[in-house]
Parts: C-alpha cells; structure tokens; sequence
C-alpha cells in the first residue's frame, strides 16, 4: 500500500498565502505613498484595527461552530451606550428611591457584562431553541439595536471624563491602548484556542457535531460559551470605540458585524466551521486595516475602497477554496 | 446469442485510487443488451468504486470506456446519462417532498406550448412506466410516504424515464422485504426483455439463480472472474470472492467469560415523530468480560439504533432499563455512558466518527481530554506520548501524527476511532459495523485487535451486516428483525442458515 504523503494542510505554501498577500500589499502601498510606512502610521492602523480584531476574534469562534454572529456590531453599539450611560448618569432604581453611581471600572464591567448577557442569549436560542445561527443573532441584532435607541433616546452621550476616554485615547509604552487591549484579547485566546481544551472542543464541534456529541462533549455547552465569549468581545469593542469618540453613538458599529465576517473569511477561517485560526483572522483584520489606510492616503474614494475591499474578500475565499481541495 | 453487437458497454483497464488505497487496479467488464451482470465481492473489493466511475461520479486515473464501441468520455453524471447510464444508490436520491411523477420526470418535465409543466401528460406518462415496472402507486403520490422498496421501483422508473440502456443497482434489495423483492425482480426481468443491460451489485449469492445471467467477481480492486452465471457453481463463486477463508484471517482465541458487565431489559424507542411505531421493542441483552456478543440483522433490523440508545443518544424516547456492573443507571447522554465506561464506535466513520479536518493527535484523545489537562491547558508532551502509543497498538499507518485524518485510508481512519475509543479506557466497547468499507489486511487486524480486548476482559458488542464476520468473532449471537429479538444462537450452534432465517422478516409481516 503507498504510504500517504504528509499533507497538513494541503499545499504548504497555503498556511503563509495571506501574509506573501500582505507583504504585497504592504510593498506596492509603501512605493505609492511615504507616508504608508512609518511608525505613526503604523500605530495608526493597529489602532483602527483594534476594534475589528476584537468582534472577528469572537466571530472566529462562532464561525468555528459553524455558525455566524449578525449582531456583534449591534451588541457593540448597546455595551458602549450601557457603560457610557451609567457612567454618565447613573442607574435610577425609582422603586427603590435609589441612584446607583458607577466608578470608571463599573461601567467598564457593566458594558462588558451586557455583552456577555446579550451573547449568552444569542447561544441559548440558537442551542436551546434549534434556530438557525443565522436567524437567532439576526434577531439580537435588530433587539440590540432597538435597545440601544430606547437607553440612549436616539441622543449620543457624551463628555465621559478622562478616566473613560484613557481606554480609547490612552498611550502606554508609545503603544496605544486600544491596541494593547486587542493585543491581550488576541493572546489570550490564541492561548485558549491552541493549548485548552475547550479551544480544541471548538473545533471539534465545527467539525464534525455527531462525532463531538458521540465522543461525550457537551456540544450545546461548548456553543453556549461560544456565543458568549463573542458578545463579551463585542462589549469590549464597544468600550474602546465608546472611549475613542468620548461618545456612545446610538448608530455605532452599524455594518460592523460584515468587516469582521469579512476578516475572518480572508483570514482563511472555513464558513462550514472546524477549519480556520485566530492568529488567521487578526492577519485578515491587518489586510483589511492596510487596504483601507493605504486607500486613504492615496486619496482614493472610500467608495472604490469598498468595492476593492469586495473584490479582496472574494479572491481570498477563492484562493481558500482552491487550496482546501 | 453472445455477439460483438451484443455489447453495449465495454471498461478497458480502468484503475483508481485514493489516498492510501488502490481502489481498482486495472479492471475490463463488459455488459450486454438484456443481459444482467452480477458483480460480486466484499465490502471493500472495489465493486462501488467501479460502479461510480461507469456512472460519472468520479474520473478513473486510468482505462477507457466504449459504449456501443465508440470511446466515449464520462466526466459527469451528466455525462453517464446522455450515454444512457443511470445508476442506483444505495441511499436513493430522490426528492421526498416532490410527487412520484414529478420525481420520475426532474429535469425533463412534460411541458406544454406554453412551457408550463403538463401535470395531466406527466402523471399519465409515469402511470404508465409506473405499470409497467409492476408498482401500485398513484403517480400523485408523495415519495416521502412509500416504502424504501417503492421507492426504488420509482428510481428505476427515473431512469428508464431518462431512457436508460444501462442500469447499475448497487445491493438494491438490502433494505427490502420479501414482497418488495418480488416486485422489484419482475421489474428487472421486464427491463431486460427490453434490452437494458443491468449490472447488478449484490452480497446475496442466492437471488443469483433467479435473474442473472453473467458473473463478474472483484476481489482487492482487481477483476477475478468474468464468466456467465452457469458455468460458475455456488461454492467457486465464493471462494473466488474471499480468496481466502476467515478462519485463516482470524483465529479466535477461546474465550474466558467473566462477570456481566452490562445487562439491558425491555429496552424500547419510540419513533421520534410517530409515537405510535417503535424503532425496537422489548429488547433483552447483557454482556460479560471478556466475552463478544454479536449483533446481526438487516438493514433496518433497528440494531444502530439500538446501540446508540445505550449510549445514550435517545433517551428522551426510550424506555426500559440499563444495568451496568449490576446496578442500575440512567444513561442520559454520550458523556455519562463514557463515564460509566461505555465506548460507541459508529458505523460512518467519516460523518460520526472522526473530524476529517483534524489530526490524528487530536481524534485519538479527543475523548480523553480530561485526563491530559494541567490548570486546563492541555499537556501537549504527555498527548503526543499518549497518541504515540495508541499509532502504534493500533498500527496505525500514517506519516506523522500530526497528518489529517482525511487522507488516512478506510482502515487507518477506523483504527483512529477504535484508538480513541480504548484509550478512554471502557469496559464495554460497542461496535458498530467496524469493519464496513476497509480492506481486508484492515480487517484482519480489526478481528485481532477485538480479540485482544477480548482477552482484556473488555466486553464487546459488535453490530455487522457480515454474517461470515459475525459467526467468526461473537461468542454468542442475537439477531433483531424489523425492531424485535429474534433469536439467541451461541457460536457453536450458529449457522449461516439459522443465523439469515432469523433475520428475515416472516411472510406474514410483509
């Protein structure tokens, strides 16, 4: 009998196909402009970025599974508003005569907090319930966002204090803070993915349910916590963007959910779920951070940058496709 | 009779493979007008893998195809059925929401002038194929509400409908009750006094006698025998299909039976939807160390299904109790049978077995994850030690543990789910169909590594469809019939003949 030839994943050259694409990119924006690479612009588009990293890594997840997450931009949008609003004015308990406060760090708490809740119900229906992911986070998008308009009046809030904006705005080690923290949430769950159980059971799960539910794992559990974890990440993102405009946007992240579809797709992530990585999707983010900046700078219309930004997704898949078979 | 002009299609060295495996190597066959070809052999031999080439599924990597002597290219099924091939799989592709007619018809609808589909000419015209194919359905019927054995009448009428020459039935009576049979023979004869050449996959040497007319045996990939039906005597044809006997691929060891370890009684599953109709009813078993007990039964006997509910895959429908090391438990999910050290091998191992898109590392302790944790990260070097050892009491063959299942061959992909399955370390191993699709030096190891459970006084259940298999290996036997218990046989008074009486569905029940 031939001995199989190693194939870990298909053709070798396909695990650093995005970055020989990035390094292109990267190339052909740096002879077109001077302003593209240097230290400030690229602390620029880190921190763009930083926001699209956190909802695509929790999207990562849900795509693992299988499944998709329509409502991370809308669940941005309601944690920013949430954490804003009650740093901003407080939590009026009327039966109980009560204002409760809230410090810097409960706000920060609650907005991730109702991420977490929000995304734990987008894993209930889609477990408990047998929706269709794609139904159930569509429906959470469109409660998100009405939420949102009922907290927030259809008014920003605003002038949330220094405190606050130091997420958005801060400046650590020359580095900025959103980009630390987009940084930790990457590294953490490179981590979980990779060397944890439950980022093996992920996988598993996405790639093949029967056999993950015939091999004794808690299938239901493991899309619970997934569903969970991306819409704390999206509580995060909407921090970070809540701090970086000092303003909750009652329209914020609208259409967020696609960029990050978008960067987990290019990222090499398999929409069929159990194939696909987080280190794969922060690559996506970058290519899709350098398009847009270098786009900018050299004075292209951002509405030809989407049509590139269309064009760039649609090759990736194809590439992927190719290379899969 | 036997002419050039005679032939329809003529295979001239067809080969292929897959990874790991040479599926045909180098194989002629020749089929005339109205004359059925049986192609025989076991599981594994190649037979499907022909079939599926002739009908357009996949391209061979090597040999030519004539029909009616001219070349001709299948690239598709598309291909296959403007040469007038149709093949019929085992799973029937038919659209079950969709009428008879109107699956009959699919992609060549009557129209009228105004291009809209002509219901009344449609279901006229399939009544008519209909009768002549012996079958008493209304063309308006749905196919979802006919039986398994109708709706292979309405296959064949499909293809006779897209104008047929060539007909491949892959083991077309597996599923079908003596009644069916009948009818579906008296469409077959009526085909070929038509002069469709029918080639006709089969494990059921006697329904041989009864319509065919040529033999063509496959054994390993390769042709064997090409020979009309009487020249060929029963025994020969066997001999010719398993090359050699079971007993020099498997010597049992004899066994010493322990203590039960697992005992069901009036064990029972309703129909998910349909509460009145049980899947199985009233079943008693148990299992002792050391000792393997053997399940047979058609398809359809209920025997899957039997053992995943004690896995626990069914328990919101079942009834009935489960003892373990004699006391009771309640079995509510796949988790809590692994607890109590239950192991289900399934019978697809590719859609219920493995994640084709992950390693070998990672399969083989994917069930076992809990005993390789420190602070809950994984111990990357004490997996790999533990995988290492599983590749190689499995002989598993593949070039680094890290490779994709997927390009593992049948047998390495099957020892990578028994690998999995011993190392959460069971008392009773449930097997289901675990040599189904693997070649036979595969098969061979399977036989010795369930004897090596065996003798580590694990219990085991093995569900097979391969009666020569099931007599070989289990201790005792019990065969299940349309959801029922039929018999208890220990090895010694099992017959091959006792054994199939058992399993058939009485007259009465038909």
């Amino acid at each position: 009998m031939p001995t199989p030839s190693l194939k870990l994943n298909g053709n070798p050259l396909a695990r650093f196909q995005s970055l020989i694409a990035l390094g292109a990119m990267v190339a052909v924006m740096a002879l077109l402009s001077d302003k593209f690479l240097t230290a400030d612009n690229s602390r620029n588009i880190l921190r763009q970025i930083s926001v699209n990293i956190c909802l695509s890594v929790g999207m990562t997840l849900v795509v693992l599974t299988a499944g998709i997450d329509l409502s991370v931009g809308a669940i941005l949008a309601l944690s920013g508003a949430v954490a804003a609003g009650l740093l901003k004015n407080g939590l009026v308990l009327r039966h109980f005569n009560v204002l409760l406060q809230f410090t810097v760090f409960g706000a920060i708490l609650a907005g991730i907090l109702t991420g977490l809740v929000l995304g734990c119900f987008n894993g209930v229906t889609v477990t408990r319930f047998g929706l269709p992911p794609f139904v159930a986070t569509l429906g959470m998008f469109s409660i998100a966002r009405g939420l949102t308009m009922l907290w927030t009046g259809g008014f920003p809030i605003t002038d949330l204090g220094t405190g606050f904006g130091y997420i958005g705005t801060g400046v650590w080690l020359d580095i900025p803070m959103p980009v630390w923290i987009s940084g930790a949430v990457v590294a953490v769950f490179v981590l979980v993915m990779h060397r944890m159980r439950f980022g093996r059971y992920v996988y598993a799960v996405g790639g093949n349910e029967r056999a993950a539910l015939l091999s004794g794992l808690q299938v239901n559990r493991i899309k619970l916590w997934v569903y969970t974890l991306a819409g704390g990440l999206s509580g995060v993102a909407g921090l970070i963007i809540t701090a970086r405009l000092d303003s909750a946007q009652p329209n914020a992240g609208l259409g967020y959910e696609l960029d990050s579809i978008a960067a987990v797709v290019i990222g090499g992530t398999s929409l069929s779920g159990g194939r696909g990585s987080v280190a794969g999707t922060v690559m996506g983010c970058v290519i899709i951070g350098v398009l847009n900046n270098g786009l900018f700078l050299l004075n292209v219309s951002p509405f030809w940058q989407q049509v590139v930004k269309g064009f760039v997704i649609l090759i990736a898949v194809a590439i992927d496709r190719r290379s899969a078979k | 009779m036997q002419e050039t002009s005679d032939i329809v299609l003529e295979a001239r060295g067809i080969c292929k493979s897959f990874p790991g495996v040479q599926a045909v190597q180098d194989v002629d066959l020749v089929l005339r007008r109205g004359r059925l070809t049986a192609l025989l052999g076991e599981n594994g031999a190649g037979k499907s893998t022909l079939m599926n080439i002739i009908a357009g599924v996949f391209p061979p990597n090597a040999g030519k195809i004539l029909v009616d002597g001219r070349e001709v290219r299948i690239a598709n099924p598309r291909d296959a059925q403007a040469h007038g091939i149709a093949m019929i799989f085992q799973e029937l592709n038919l659209i079950p929401h969709l009428t008879v007619a109107e699956n009959i018809f699919l992609g060549r609808e009557t129209v009228n002038d105004l291009r809209l589909i002509d219901y009344p000419a449609m279901n006229r015209n399939a009544a008519t194929l209909l009768k002549q194919l012996d079958l008493l359905v209304p063309p308006t019927a749905i196919v979802a509400n006919l039986r398994v054995g109708q709706q292979q009448v309405v296959e064949i009428a499909k293809a006779l409908a897209g104008e047929a020459r060539i007909l491949i039935m892959d083991e077309p009576t597996s599923a079908l009750t003596e009644h069916e049979i009948e009818s579906l023979f008296r469409a077959i004869h009526s085909l070929k006094q038509k002069g469709a050449a029918i080639v006709y996959i089969t494990h059921k040497l006697k329904e041989l006698s009864r319509i065919g007319d040529d033999v063509v045996v496959m054994r390993d990939g390769r042709l064997i025998a090409a020979a009309p039906l009487k020249d060929l005597g029963h025994d020969e044809i066997v001999r010719m299909m398993v090359g050699r006997d079971l007993a020099d691929l498997y010597r049992k060891t004899p066994g010493v039976v322990g203590d039960e370890v697992l005992r069901v009684e009036g064990l029972s599953l309703k129909h998910p939807t349909r509460s009145d109709v049980f899947v199985f009813r009233g079943m008693d078993a148990r299992v002792c160390r050391g000792e393997v007990l053997g399940i047979f039964g058609l398809m359809g006997a209920g025997r899957t299904e039997f053992l995943e509910t004690i896995f626990g895959l069914h328990h919101r429908n079942c009834t009935g109790r489960v003892y373990i090391d004699g006391s009771e438990v309640s079995i509510t999910s796949p988790a809590k049978a692994i607890a109590l050290g239950l192991a289900l091998a399934p019978e697809d191992r590719k859609t219920e077995g493995l994640m084709l898109d992950m390693s070998v590392v990672e399969n083989t302790s994917l069930a076992s994850l809990g005993r390789l944790l420190r602070f809950g990260f994984i111990r990357r070097r004490m997996e790999e030690k533990f995988v290492d050892d599983a590749i190689e009491r499995f002989h598993v063959k593949t070039p680094s543990p890290r490779q994709l299942v997927r390009y593992l061959s049948g047998g390495n992909q099957q020892k990578v789910v028994l690998a999995k399955w011993l190392a959460t370390r069971p008392k009773v191993v449930l097997l289901d169909e675990p040599t189904r699709g693997i070649d036979i030096s595969a098969k061979r190891e399977i036989y010795m590594l369930i004897d090596e459970l065996k003798r580590g006084g694990i219990a085991v259940v093995m569900v097979s469809s391969e009666l020569p298999e099931i007599l070989a290996i289990s201790d005792r036997i019990v065969v299940m019939c349309q959801g029922r218990l039929t018999a208890e046989f220990m090895q010694e008074d099992a017959t091959e003949e006792r054994v199939m009486l058992a399993a058939l569905p009485q007259a009465s029940a038909a």
